[in-house]
């Protein structure tokens, strides 16, 4: 091994205990027999137990989950419809329309709360409506769109123009032809951006915190512990989160080996026959 | 999609441990509870965060209790501080909850700007076992708007095996000796409550100079200051980093369980006593049920199970007989006459005094001492300088490779 691998290779273990030790350090204390986030005083399960009993953190784990879920099904079918349409405009229009989905990307979370809150409470003038899951999903789906469209965008671009037409050509109608020849191609960037849409929604305080009236998040709720003490439970639940996304993410990948090596294989077979 | 599909799957597993709960049996009037059953009635609940006795530690978990009592469903939310409360309630406009949890000054400004209800006293018969000295208190005069529903009081927490000095003043946070070791509250109005009281001031001064003393004195101490903090305290107490800090006696007694080192004291100046009410706001459609959630609250056997859980005190002297409380313990939660008179409950501040402080906060945490008021201008021109010379000088070697 030589020296700058060694050193590449000691630099990626720095980059990755910095990311992974806070994780580690959480994962730990659920396990802690004390509510300290000091001292390690033996081992328990009883946060774990308790997080099943505790109605408020679990209440606000689906209301964020079905947000969540909701939201970025949503913003997805929204986003790849405009991308297609987007993507049938004349030049200056779709620059035009591609920048006002960039403002609201740039745009601080702050003032896109703000005024989601300020178009709701002046709709209530009109409507009668209560604040909450309502609100909240639409202010959700609303910030999920941009990163929808900014993903499936880029794979129009990629994408052959006459693709299509050749498709129609050959014998499909429209509709056939989107779903069966466009919408493969363009598949990855939607999946994409339905991940981010996904993420970001589970993430969001900022944005929760002003539209969502009396149903609350998780993000919210952790928040308002912290003038007595984030209890302990939190980090049970945190430490469930990453374990499932943990074995999701394994799962996934083992697939993807998988179906490379097939593919591999496949490839050998069909060059031996030749 | 398999991560959706999971995460559903996940989050309905999570649900259905709804209904594991532990059992209590108490007595009670059971007629009058069961006005509202099967009537399928949703009170909404605005509390602190970790404010009430959830089914963790054994505890009771006494919304579920309700819940079962009366057959009405509470929806449960929490908040972080009066003024988050406050601005929520501001921002949405009409208020769709039936029970929210202040501190007495935010309700004397609720009262002011006519956002709650009055409460029906006749509705609440347990509003009778609450002790007298927690009623009429300066912000709720006539009892109207308001019950008690825990109450304490502001004391310096310290760790005697960091320590020979027995503690008994606020001047102790100005000790230069803790340099470093000295914790305070993160928020303005506790910290100028403290350096107010600390220069024999009140602590609901409205007058701009001693505001402005204070602040001098905040400024001096910042340097000792290793940080200021909220909730982190419990970390720092119990992990021994600080030596001394100013806290709420029902936290200090949770920190004091993980670590025997700590003690706490009143000061011997003036502190602050506070008392954190029910109140109804205006929009509640459910005043009645609302009312009855008071009650079952000021049960004594709730009210000590809540006391017991959250480490703060109960107005019912019924429910405190329950608490089974060394003497120690009982110093700091319910301390004598004498130390109750001197202390202080916060009044709702002038608003333009309150602007005042909030201006003369953002000073003190912005403040330094060694630094120039020339930095951070010079810094950002720097980077715009910066900025712009990388750009010419990008500009000119593409000009240069195209040639």
């Amino acid at each position: 091994m030589t020296r700058s691998t060694k050193s590449s290779r000691a630099y990626l273990y720095v980059v990755f205990t910095f990311l992974y030790l806070p994780i580690f350090v959480l994962i730990f204390f659920s396990f802690n027999k004390s509510k300290s986030r000091n001292l390690f005083t033996g081992f328990t399960l009883d946060w774990y137990r308790q997080l099943f009993q505790n109605e408020m953190i679990l209440r606000a784990l689906v209301v964020t989950l079905a947000v969540a879920a909701i939201a970025s099904v949503c913003a997805t079918i929204l986003g790849t419809a405009a991308a297609i349409g987007i993507q049938g405009m004349k030049r200056w229009s779709r620059f035009t329309v591609m920048n006002f989905t960039y403002i609201p990307v740039i745009n601080p979370e702050v003032v896109t709360g703000v005024s989601m809150l300020l178009l709701f409470t002046s709709l209530r003038y009109f409507l009668n409506f209560n604040m909450g899951f309502g609100t909240l999903l639409i202010a959700h789906i609303t910030f999920n769109v941009p990163y929808v469209i900014l993903s499936v965008n880029p794979k129009f671009r990629q994408l052959d123009n006459s693709l299509y037409e050749a498709a129609l050509d050959l014998g499909c109608n429209p509709t056939q032809a989107f779903f069966k020849v466009i919408l493969p191609q363009i598949m990855p960037g939607i999946t994409t951006g339905f991940l981010m849409a996904l993420t970001y929604s589970i993430d969001d305080f900022v944005i929760s915190y002003f539209t969502s009236g009396t149903s609350q998040t998780l993000s919210i709720a952790v928040y308002s512990m912290t003038r007595r003490k984030v209890s302990p439970e939190i980090n049970a639940l945190s430490t469930l989160i990453f374990a499932a996304v943990l074995t999701i993410l394994l799962i996934m990948n083992f697939k993807d080996i998988r179906s490379e090596n097939s593919k591999s294989g496949l490839k050998k077979k069909g060059a031996e026959r030749i | 999609m398999t991560k959706r599909i999971l995460s559903f799957i996940f989050a309905v597993l999570l649900t259905m441990s709804f209904f594991v709960s532990a059992e209590t049996e108490y007595e009670t009037d059971i007629s009058y509870y069961e006005k509202f059953k099967d009537q399928n009635i949703t009170i909404n609940v605005y509390n602190w965060g970790e404010y009430i006795s959830d089914g963790g530690d054994d505890s009771v978990n006494v919304n579920s209790e309700f819940e079962k009592l009366t057959g009405i469903k509470v929806h449960y939310t929490t908040f972080a501080s009066n003024e988050q409360m406050y601005a929520k309630l501001k921002g949405e406009g009409t208020s769709v909850y039936d029970i929210i949890i202040p501190s007495e000054y935010m309700i004397a400004r609720m009262i002011k700007e006519d956002m709650l209800e009055e409460i029906d006293m006749e509705n609440i018969p347990n509003y009778a076992l609450i002790d007298d000295q927690y009623k009429d208190l300066l912000h709720d005069p006539d009892n109207l708007y308001s019950v008690p529903y825990m109450w304490g009081m502001v004391g310096l927490i310290y760790n005697t095996s960091m320590t020979d000095e027995e503690i008994i003043s606020w001047n102790s946070l100005w000790d230069e000796r803790y340099f470093g070791n000295i914790l305070m509250f993160e928020n303005p109005r506790d910290a100028f409550g403290i350096s107010l009281a600390r220069l024999g001031y009140s602590m609901n001064s409205e007058d701009p100079k001693e505001m402005e003393e204070a602040a001098e004195e905040l400024k001096k101490q910042k340097m000792l200051v290793q940080a200021y903090v909220m909730d982190e305290i419990f970390n720092k107490m119990e992990g021994g980093e600080a030596v001394i800090a100013p806290y709420y006696a029902g936290d200090a007694i949770t920190m004091m369980d993980e670590n025997p080192d700590l003690a706490f004291a009143f000061p011997e100046e003036t502190t602050n006593f506070f008392v954190d009410s029910f109140v109804i706001p205006k929009g509640s459609k459910n005043k009645e049920a609302a009312e009855m959630y008071i009650n079952f609250m000021c049960e004594p056997e709730i009210s000590a199970a809540n006391a017991e859980y959250i480490g703060y005190s109960t107005p019912i002297s019924a429910a405190r007989e329950m608490l089974d409380l060394d003497e120690e313990i009982m110093a700091i939660s319910y301390p004598s006459v004498e130390v109750i008179e001197k202390s202080e409950i916060f009044r709702e501040l002038d608003p333009e005094i309150n602007k005042l402080m909030d201006k003369l906060w953002t000073e003190i945490r912005s403040y330094n001492e060694s630094a120039n008021d020339w930095i951070a201008p010079i810094f950002i021109l720097s980077l715009f300088l910066a900025s712009i010379t990388i750009i010419v000088v990008r500009a000119v070697k593409k000009k240069r490779s195209v040639q």
